[in-house]
């Protein structure tokens, strides 16, 4: 079996900033935060008033009513992600070859404001619960629209490692493809993760923060939550430019690694091996990659783990490289978050600017990258790499090729 | 503090930690006790629980030791409108 070399043709974005891609990248070159006081719950129901919601997201733009009934907020996300992807790519799935296509999303939490949202009914006097609540619900219901939708009937599925889901679904997705298993894929992932039960869950957790996300700064007081989906579109690149297709770039590793540790408490060893074995699943050398998405969340715990787990991989290397954390803008978006940065950092490839680290107020020792702050930052790279970490110590980190 | 005070917190403690009461004792670190940060979490919900009150983030992350945070929840409970 050859290996084939790997392009994304096609990205669809759903994010604060809009329905599209375009809208999503236009934010982060330009360094905009889409944290916003939140509208989902009543002001002052939770200890942390902002967050990065989609909250010009109208299901009935993209979905007839009877349709847009049938899915939660999450599925949704994934459903128009796909679409954008999928036409941007301008691929065509042949009749008779839908079985060569994969689709693989990532959800954290999968349909959780349905379940809250009936659930609530029934405790509170009702007796019965609607008939679309389990098909809601289902982490898979995303990936399962899109291939009723597209006729992608290859393998279907969705993963589901908290923050590192669409790491761990775009990574499987580009194995298959490379391996020869499938031609095509649409992997990627969604969260919608704001309903008031989820979120005084997270307000038990004491990590949101109660300002804004400052990654990497030293006055950083947590995450902040972010809602949205990310979607790529897979192809070998040799077919991909046979067609003409445009490519945005090559996804050219994949590494995986579990810390076996803490459920909560991240582990630089851990995310450090994941980092190596992308690198080398990559055939890069580390000296090669001159920019890194950090998973970057905003907590006192993970920035300054990234940064050591980092060092340990790049050693003096580590600072010639930017790092920076587009979470600062996007918000922490959970198992959507692996796939908006991978667009992200597509983007930054292609187009020579890389996104900055918002928000940035105050070096801290325990951080000390380039974090590109505030500003992006113009240059020319070959390769990059984005990483996630997920709470219960799982790491999924890709790594991209200009193509 | 009185000791029936320091004595209802140490209780909530052991009870969350599923350890003795008889080991909180005012002097011990948490590190002593074995309480990391997710079990420290745990405890403040469970102090919440008990004492009516809501403990704000910013505290919960400096307290180290049963004495602190003894300390603090009373103040908490003092300040608690009537």
């Amino acid at each position: 079996m050859t290996a084939r070399r790997v392009a994304v043709t096609g990205m669809g974005v759903v994010s604060p900033f809009g329905d599209t891609f375009g809208d999503f990248w236009t934010a982060m070159a330009a360094g905009t935060s889409g944290i916003r006081p939140m509208t989902s719950v009543p002001p002052g129901a939770l200890r942390f008033p902002n967050a990065a919601e989609a909250a010009g997201f109208d299901a009935l733009r993209h979905f007839e009513e009877k349709e847009a009934a049938m899915l939660d907020r999450f599925a949704q996300f994934a459903v128009v992600a796909a679409r954008e992807a999928v036409q941007a790519s301008g691929v065509k799935i042949a009749e008779g070859a839908g079985h060569r296509a994969a689709i693989v999303t990532g959800s954290c939490t999968g349909g959780q404001a349905t379940e809250d949202e009936n659930f609530r009914a029934l405790y509170a006097g009702n007796q019965r619960i609607s008939p679309l609540t389990i098909p809601r619900v289902m982490g898979n219901a995303g990936a399962s629209w899109i291939s009723r939708e597209m006729g992608i009937t290859g393998p279907v599925y969705t993963v589901s490692t908290a923050c590192s889901s669409s790491n761990h679904a775009i990574g499987q997705a580009f194995w298959m493809v490379r391996n020869g298993m499938v031609d095509l894929a649409v992997a990627g992932g969604s969260e919608a993760p704001f309903s008031l039960g989820f979120l005084k869950a997270w307000e038990a957790m004491r990590v949101v923060a109660p300002d804004t996300c400052r990654p990497f700064s030293k006055d950083r007081r947590g995450l902040i939550l972010g809602e949205g989906a990310g979607m790529l579109v897979l192809e070998p690149l040799e077919a991909a430019r046979a067609r003409g297709a445009q490519v945005w770039g090559e996804i050219a590793g994949f590494g995986m690694s579990s810390d076996a540790h803490h459920l909560t408490q991240p582990l630089a060893e851990g995310a450090a091996r994941a980092m190596r074995g992308a690198l080398e699943d990559a055939g890069a050398r580390p000296e090669a990659v001159g920019y890194i998405n950090a998973h970057g969340t905003g907590t006192v715990a993970n920035d300054a783990t990234e940064t050591a787990a980092i060092r340990a991989v790049f050693g003096a290397h580590a600072d010639r490289l930017m790092v920076s954390s587009t979470k600062s803008m996007h918000g922490h978006a959970l198992g959507a978050a692996g796939a908006l940065e991978a667009a992200a950092t597509l983007a930054a490839l292609r187009g020579g600017v890389i996104p900055p680290t918002a928000n940035y107020t105050e070096a801290d020792p325990a951080c000390d990258l380039d974090v590109v702050p505030n500003h992006h930052r113009e240059a020319e790279l070959e390769w990059a790499m984005s990483n996630t970490f997920a709470f219960g110590g799982l790491n999924a980190v890709l790594v991209f090729r200009r193509a | 503090m009185s000791d029936e005070f320091a004595a209802r917190v140490a209780g909530v403690i052991a009870k969350t930690q599923k350890i003795s009461p008889e080991s909180v004792t005012l002097d011990k670190t948490f590190e002593e006790l074995k309480i990391d940060s997710l079990d420290g979490i745990n405890i403040l919900f469970a102090l919440e629980s008990e004492f009516d009150i809501d403990i704000p983030d910013e505290a919960a992350r400096t307290i180290k030791t049963v004495r602190e945070m003894t300390e603090g929840v009373e103040k908490l409970v003092a300040a608690k409108p009537v």
